[in-house]
């Protein structure tokens, strides 16, 4: 029954539905790209430099691949309240403080997967591109290139954590109805409501974009391989 | 045929100087941990014709190649080209197997000639696939390219920053006859063209074929070298002798 209704919510193209989808990939997908932007250079820079401690980072990178989403959730919510030192900027309960927070939830998980994955091509690459008497940055752009279609992957890896997550968004966004209330954050409150038909409805929408952009990748990661290699 | 020695010719590889050359590895020394790879070679390589490294697996041929490319460094010893240090993109290597870019053949020979500071314009990338006899592969990626193929794709993107001494490491370990001799020709046609080809193999028909002078080598020390005719015909140590006698050098 509820799931009939659910069905109907999706088809009727109901607008509060609609409006919450779209935040909530609005915020997901500008939290990944921010993440990709600073954690893939990240991921690359370690894999390719030899520093002191380089171990205790690769371990503390990998560890916060588990960072617990509510306590990135208060570190941020701790940092843009009225008394933080961010506090000034007023954006806390806004899209952009979840945007943010998703961000540094992700960013550790890009790093760390585009750090082995760099790792293990410079491994196979070492030898060519030195003979070629490729220069530092040039490495790094190469092995990010050629490493593009893999990179894709952990982009999703990602853009799937983010688009799940509850506990960082509702601290930071705090839920505000029309404003900053996401599928997940509406699936929890309606769920606690007893009002199933959206929870499921949403459900079924959040797993639907989930299995469609991983599919659209897919494709594209396979089409890109065969004509790129 | 004709064909390809003129784009060699094209590519202006026939009236470059030679500083780099010649190549001379003093009491050279290496080892990985514990084990010594190579012990004091010495041996100076002169323009001409190509030089051949031969002996046994684990005898130290990749190690010195590698060490000529500055791909490794010599605990003991000295390499110096023409006296001093190898001028900038004066060495190019061609590996056993050669790591393919995940890009087109073409763009892997544009990427070459970028990193070499020239000019990847599609001309310029048409003449190395033409010389390698791979421009009707230019739009296939590379790592789809037979292993033969990939060869010759190497040796476009080696011969990319014009070297002065070409480096090839049994360029043909693991091709049939067909693609072995596609990769011959087009290595006597660089050597033609004033390219120091310094090859290893453990093929003596290829050394044969292709060799000016053999460097022989077994468990890491120089055992001879010598002009191929004088090394095939007379050798002078017990060990290339067996060695060519067909029999297991350990």
């Amino acid at each position: 029954m509820d799931g009939a209704t659910a069905f109907d919510l999706i088809l009727s193209g109901d607008r509060t539905l609609f409006a919450i989808v779209r935040l909530s990939l609005t915020v997901t997908v500008l939290a990944t790209l921010l993440a990709a932007v600073v954690a893939m250079p990240l991921g690359a820079a370690v894999a390719l430099t030899r520093f002191p401690f380089r171990n205790v980072v690769i371990v503390v990178l990998n560890g916060l691949m588990g960072l617990p989403p509510v306590v990135v959730g208060l570190m941020v919510f701790l940092m843009l309240s009225r008394s933080g030192p961010l506090g000034e900027m007023g954006i806390l309960f806004t899209p952009t403080a979840m945007t943010i927070a998703q961000a540094i939830l992700v960013a550790p998980i890009i790093a760390a997967l585009t750090r082995q994955l760099i790792e293990d091509l410079w491994t196979e690459y070492r030898d060519e591109l030195t003979a070629m008497e490729v220069g530092p940055i040039g490495r790094v752009q190469t092995l990010l290139w050629d490493a593009r279609f893999s990179l894709v992957t952990i982009l999703l890896a990602g853009f799937g954590r983010a688009a799940a997550e509850v506990g960082t968004v509702m601290i930071v966004g705090g839920n505000i109805d029309g404003f900053t209330r996401v599928m997940t954050t509406t699936i929890a409150l309606e769920t606690s409501k007893g009002n199933l038909p959206l929870a499921i409805g949403l459900g079924i929408v959040l797993i639907a974009l989930i299995l469609a952009v991983n599919a659209l990748a897919w494709s594209v990661r396979e089409w890109a391989e065969r004509h790129a290699g | 045929m004709l064909d390809s020695v003129a784009s060699v010719r094209d590519f202006a590889f026939a009236a470059r100087e030679t500083s780099a050359l010649p190549i001379r590895f003093e009491a050279v020394t290496f080892a990985a941990g514990p084990t010594r790879i190579l012990h004091g070679v010495d041996v100076t390589l002169v323009p001409g014709s190509p030089t051949v490294l031969m002996g046994p697996n684990g005898c130290g041929k990749t190690t010195l190649l590698k060490l000529a490319m500055g791909l490794l460094t010599q605990i003991g010893g000295a390499i110096t080209f023409a006296g001093g240090p190898a001028p900038a993109g004066s060495r190019a290597i061609v590996f056993q197997k050669p790591i393919m870019l995940r890009r087109t053949a073409a763009a892997n020979v544009a990427y070459a000639l970028r990193a070499a500071g020239k000019p990847a314009d599609e001309a310029n990338v048409r003449r190395l696939l033409d010389l390698a006899q791979i421009a009707p592969l230019a739009a296939r990626p590379a790592r789809r390219l037979s292993g033969g193929e990939q060869q010759r794709l190497a040796l476009a993107r080696a011969l990319a920053c014009e070297p002065q001494v070409l480096l090839l490491d049994e360029p043909t370990s693991s091709l049939d006859p067909a693609s072995t001799k596609l990769v011959e020709d087009i290595i006597a046609q660089v050597s033609a063209s004033g390219i120091k080809v310094v090859m290893a193999t453990h093929d003596i028909g290829q050394a044969r074929r292709l060799a000016g002078d053999v460097v022989f080598l077994a468990k890491g020390r120089l055992i001879e070298h010598a002009a191929a005719d004088r090394f095939f015909n007379d050798p002078v140590s017990e060990e290339a002798r067996s060695f060519l006698a067909g029999n297991l050098v350990i």
